[in-house]
């Protein structure tokens, strides 16, 4: 299973704070992801504003994802 | 090199006065970030920051790492609070020891500037109109819609054109 979060207004977007996903055999990658993601909430998340992160670190929408990863999506930070 | 997120207040001289690794320093620079009672278009009842426990702390500590390896630094602290905050509140607070001035002023203004740029915290406005999140990005205030980052000062991979 791959593990999803949802923070700040894309969760609010999703309806939800997490969702399981399925892994395909082969694993795909965060685009692919946000593709099942956007399926199963019924709503469109992609923009340029969109973030993702892997394991709890930055990464680019290509990078490949496996079982048991944690995949994360939301909008630019505003901290400080 | 601490870092803390909570939800509590801190005190700043107690906080300061902890660290172990700053003997020795002839400088401590401290940013301390508070809530603002106004925004763009409205005044602010109250200030919602939520954050991504855990990685939340992962991006704190590299940033801390990062300014140790640019600077001539002793030691740093990092402060950065969640939850529901008031108008005056402390939000973020950024200390760092070093021998000489220079030093301290430059890795802090470096650890705030990145940390406002790549720790996942969000902050949500409560005004007398409704809430609203905080939106900063420099691009799109600057009308580009593509291929712009969000995160001026952070590594490459957070940049992205969709």
């Amino acid at each position: 299973m791959i593990h999803v979060r949802f923070f700040a207004s894309v969760r609010e977007r999703v309806g939800m704070a997490e969702m399981q996903l399925p892994c395909p055999l082969g694993g795909f990658s965060v685009e692919e992801v946000l593709t099942m993601v956007e399926g199963q909430a019924g709503t469109e998340l992609r923009d340029v504003h969109l973030l993702a992160s892997l394991n709890q670190q930055h990464v680019p929408f290509t990078t490949p994802v496996h079982d048991e990863d944690e995949v994360a999506f939301f909008p630019p930070v505003t901290g400080g | 090199m601490v870092v803390k997120v909570q939800e509590e207040d801190f005190d700043v001289s107690a906080e300061c006065a902890g660290m172990a690794e700053s003997k020795g320093a002839g400088a401590l620079v401290t940013f301390v970030g508070t809530v603002r009672d106004y925004s763009d278009a409205s005044d602010i009842l109250s200030l919602d920051i939520e954050h991504y426990p855990g990685m939340t702390e992962k991006e704190l500590e590299r940033v801390s790492r990062e300014a140790a390896q640019q600077y001539d630094i002793l030691d740093s602290l990092i402060i950065h609070r969640y939850g529901s905050l008031q108008p005056e509140d402390n939000i973020v607070l950024v200390a760092v020891w070093s021998r000489h001035r220079a030093a301290a002023f430059d890795a802090c203004r470096f650890l705030i500037d990145v940390l406002k740029s790549s720790a996942p915290f969000w902050k949500k406005e409560m005004t007398p109109q409704g809430s609203r999140w905080v939106t900063d990005c420099p691009g799109c205030r600057a009308g580009s819609r593509e291929g712009h980052s969000h995160a001026p000062h952070a590594a490459p991979h957070l940049l992205h054109s969709r």
